[in-house]
């Protein structure tokens, strides 16, 4: 599909900018964009949120089902996250399978939750080796004007919020809210001309150099990381943005 | 439809001539429109109708992928109708299946009638329809908030298409079926129509009907797609109405 | 240049297929004839000048016109040509007979190369949508330098003004170099600050295209911006 051919024409202005100490947005650099979250969006699944994050825009459902556990972890329930970059969202997404960008930010999210232990998984427990529940989280990307990474984390960890386990319909006793232990929460920041700046848009992600996310929970301990893009580091760079989402990601949560 | 044995206790039409949640015979679901809802598409629409939720967007005019579908004399109009997996009660594997597949061609044709296709020699216009939360009749919504898309989208039209179903339950024609009834009612029509033309641009039937039902259906669906295709003008005017008084939300319709 | 440039005193919105005039009238852009009728084709302001009655969009891709002033940006080179995206569907070869230079077979990439950036004008556009561009004319060339951005083409009309009237506001209390192509990509050279503010200027335009006294806003916005920096 066609290709956004100026973005490498958009990177002068934007560090011509950021050299005055301006975003493109008129943010300052370690600021998020406005977060706002939409519980119980999408009656058909078990939970669900709508997170609109600036003019990004990501839809999370959570589907449960009955199944078999794996063999390692019999007495737990099965996370499974999938993500698809819709190329409603953009003109640079294509129909089709979900390619390694997409795979990734489905990756990304799923460690947060998994490595966080967003979710009690050994009570979604039925009967250990034989039935446990399988969870589904689902990522809708509507609108995409960059970090896909931080809005889905957080309409993910507010659909398992919302999500109530649907033990009736599959006659498995009575209905129960799902057991969400810990709220890890990713925070996004990039590397632009020497710049860190949080929460990117689109056109900074495009000439960004290097990207990281890391989540953080509720507890302030680090449960996942993420490196991207062909430019580097330095470790003070590394601790900057562990600090920046320490802090950032707080406010977020408070806005689940 | 047809041959699902109504359950136990459920009336379809009650001694009043009331459906299932309360409709008359002759009474179509809330709709509400907005234009312009996303920021990286060409042109968009978001549509409730009932409890259906479907996001519509248009990309292009743009080069045609692949390069041997283009048409050296016009637009390819290429829809893409998807699902989305929590959009309706067992989830949805990710990715397109038969029925998706016939649905974004008959919608691409019924929207090719209107659009001025020869304008726009070897492109094409994709417009992507999510249906986000699914409840009968997501097909008519689709083509509804597809072409108010292709006009937000500036592409030069005939006209609108408007579209809505009729049916039978329980031996009544009645209008936009709900999901009770398009699981356990006789027959289903779904209708693409441009009032101001009286142009039929979407027809199928499915179920069991007499030719008189079937005239009395059209008839409903017909009338039906006039007030649907008011909803449609006033989503576009209102969004531009709003803009130009400096207001700086997306306009919406809606229809009681 | 001046495609469009018209205000209309009220400004009444149409819909694709909304009935504008009957005989009487000559069919404008943006409408199409019906059993002599003239319909809407397009989402857009309704204006009516004289006899003719027509369509200003609101929205829309950039659709290549003969004469038009566009920036294009080189995106593949051949031995006797160079391919140049014009933010319109499909890139368009630009021939060496087409530059003001003389360029031997093969020798193109000594003068522009990709990714640079030039001044073009639309010289021809068939049937089929092929768009034939040149930059032989005065005042066409490679732009070197400045900046560069895009807004929606719909609203370029707007950034130019009735008869380049807000283009030279810009360019006056900016002292910046601008050029404005219909394809929706604005080029800007000049001070950092100076282009900072017509940045902020033009976006202020693009943003309120169709509101009343949109001049004074910018002219305000600038003369603020430049008691503020001086």
């Amino acid at each position: 599909m066609s290709k956004d051919v100026m973005a490498d024409l958009k990177r002068d202005h934007i560090t011509k900018l950021l050299s005055k100490g301006i975003r493109i947005d008129g943010r300052k650099f370690e600021e998020m964009r406005p977060l706002t979250v939409e519980k119980s969006y999408i009656q058909s699944a078990e939970g669900s949120a709508r997170v609109r994050l600036g003019d990004t825009d990501v839809i999370v459902g959570v589907k449960m089902v009955v199944g078999q556990p794996f063999p390692d972890t019999p007495d737990k329930g099965v996370l499974t996250t999938n993500a698809e970059l819709k190329p409603l969202a953009s003109e640079t997404f294509e129909s089709g399978p979900p390619g390694k960008a997409a795979i990734e930010l489905a990756r990304v999210v799923d460690r947060g939750i998994r490595e966080g232990q967003a979710v009690d998984m050994e009570k979604l427990c039925i009967e250990a080796e034989k039935e446990v529940w399988i969870m589904f989280i689902d990522i809708h990307t509507i609108d995409y004007d960059g970090n896909l990474f931080d809005a889905a984390n957080v309409a993910a960890i507010a659909a398992l919020k919302d999500a109530v386990v649907p033990a009736k319909r599959a006659d498995k006793g009575e209905d129960f809210p799902l057991p969400v232990a810990h709220e890890p929460i990713s925070v996004t920041a990039v590397k632009i001309d020497g710049h860190i700046l949080a929460d990117p848009t689109y056109d900074e992600e495009v000439v960004a150099d290097a990207r990281l996310t890391v989540a953080i929970n509720e507890k302030g301990n680090i449960c996942a990381m993420q490196k991207g893009g062909e430019g580097s580091f330095s470790v003070d760079e590394v601790l900057k943005i562990v600090d920046l989402s320490r802090r950032l990601g707080a406010e977020m949560r408070s806005k689940i | 439809m047809g041959g699902t044995p109504l359950p136990e206790g459920i009336k379809l039409i009650d001694e009043n001539g009331r459906r299932i949640d309360g409709r008359k015979p002759d009474e179509l679901r809330p709709l509400r429109i907005e234009a312009g809802v996303l920021k990286r598409a060409d042109g968009s629409a978001y549509l409730e109708w009932g409890q259906n939720k479907v996001i519509a967007a248009v990309y292009g005019p743009r080069e045609c992928h692949p390069r041997h579908m283009q048409d050296p004399t016009r637009a390819l109009v290429q829809c893409h109708y998807n699902m989305a997996s929590f959009s309706v009660d067992d989830r949805k594997r990710p990715g397109p299946d038969r029925r998706s597949q016939e649905i974004s061609k008959i919608t691409s044709e019924a929207l090719t009638h209107v659009v001025f296709t020869e304008y726009f020699p070897r492109t094409s216009i994709d417009v992507y329809i999510e249906v986000l939360q699914a409840n009968a009749g997501t097909r008519c919504a689709g083509l509804t908030a597809a072409s108010v898309a292709l006009a937000d989208a500036g592409i030069p039209m005939r006209d609108l298409v408007a579209s809505c179903a009729a049916g039978k339950v329980a031996d009544t024609m009645v209008l936009d079926l709900g999901k009770e009834e398009d699981n356990f009612g006789q027959a289903d029509i779904p209708v693409g129509f441009i009032p101001r033309t009286e142009e039929i641009v979407l027809l199928q039937m499915d179920g069991d009907l007499t030719i008189d039902q079937f005239r009395t259906g059209l008839g409903m669906a017909v009338d039906a797609c006039k007030k649907v295709y008011e909803v449609q003008r006033d989503a576009l005017k209102r969004r531009y109405t709003i803009a130009s008084d400096e207001r700086e939300v997306a306009g919406s319709a809606e229809v009681k | 240049m001046q495609r469009n440039d018209n205000r209309e005193s009220a400004r009444e919105i149409v819909v694709p297929g909304d009935l504008l005039a009957d005989r009487g009238m000559k069919a404008g852009p943006g409408t199409y004839i019906e059993d002599g009728n003239i319909f809407a084709s397009l989402l857009g302001i309704k204006s009516v000048r004289s006899n003719t009655v027509g369509v200003v969009p609101l929205s829309g891709q950039y659709v290549p016109i003969r004469g038009d002033m566009v920036i294009g940006k080189i995106v593949d080179i051949g031995a006797s040509n160079w391919l140049v995206d014009i933010n319109a569907p499909h890139p368009s070869p630009l021939h060496v007979n087409e530059v003001p230079w003389r360029v031997e077979f093969g020798e193109t990439d000594r003068f522009m190369t990709v990714g640079d950036l030039v001044l073009l004008k639309v010289v021809g556009v068939d049937e089929l949508g092929r768009v034939q561009i040149s930059m032989k004319e005065h005042g066409l060339r490679k732009l070197a330098g400045g900046m560069v951005f895009e807004v929606a083409p719909a609203k370029v009309p707007r950034v130019i003004g009735r008869s380049g009237s807000m283009i030279q506001i810009l360019k006056n209390l900016t002292g910046c170099r601008i050029h404005v192509g219909q394809n929706g990509r604005i080029w800007i050279d000049g001070d950092l600050d100076n282009i900072l503010n017509a940045v902020e200027a033009i976006k202020l335009i693009e943003k309120e295209a169709h509101s009343k006294g949109l001049t004074e806003k910018v002219k305000n916005l600038l003369e603020r911006a430049s008691k503020k920096g001086a």
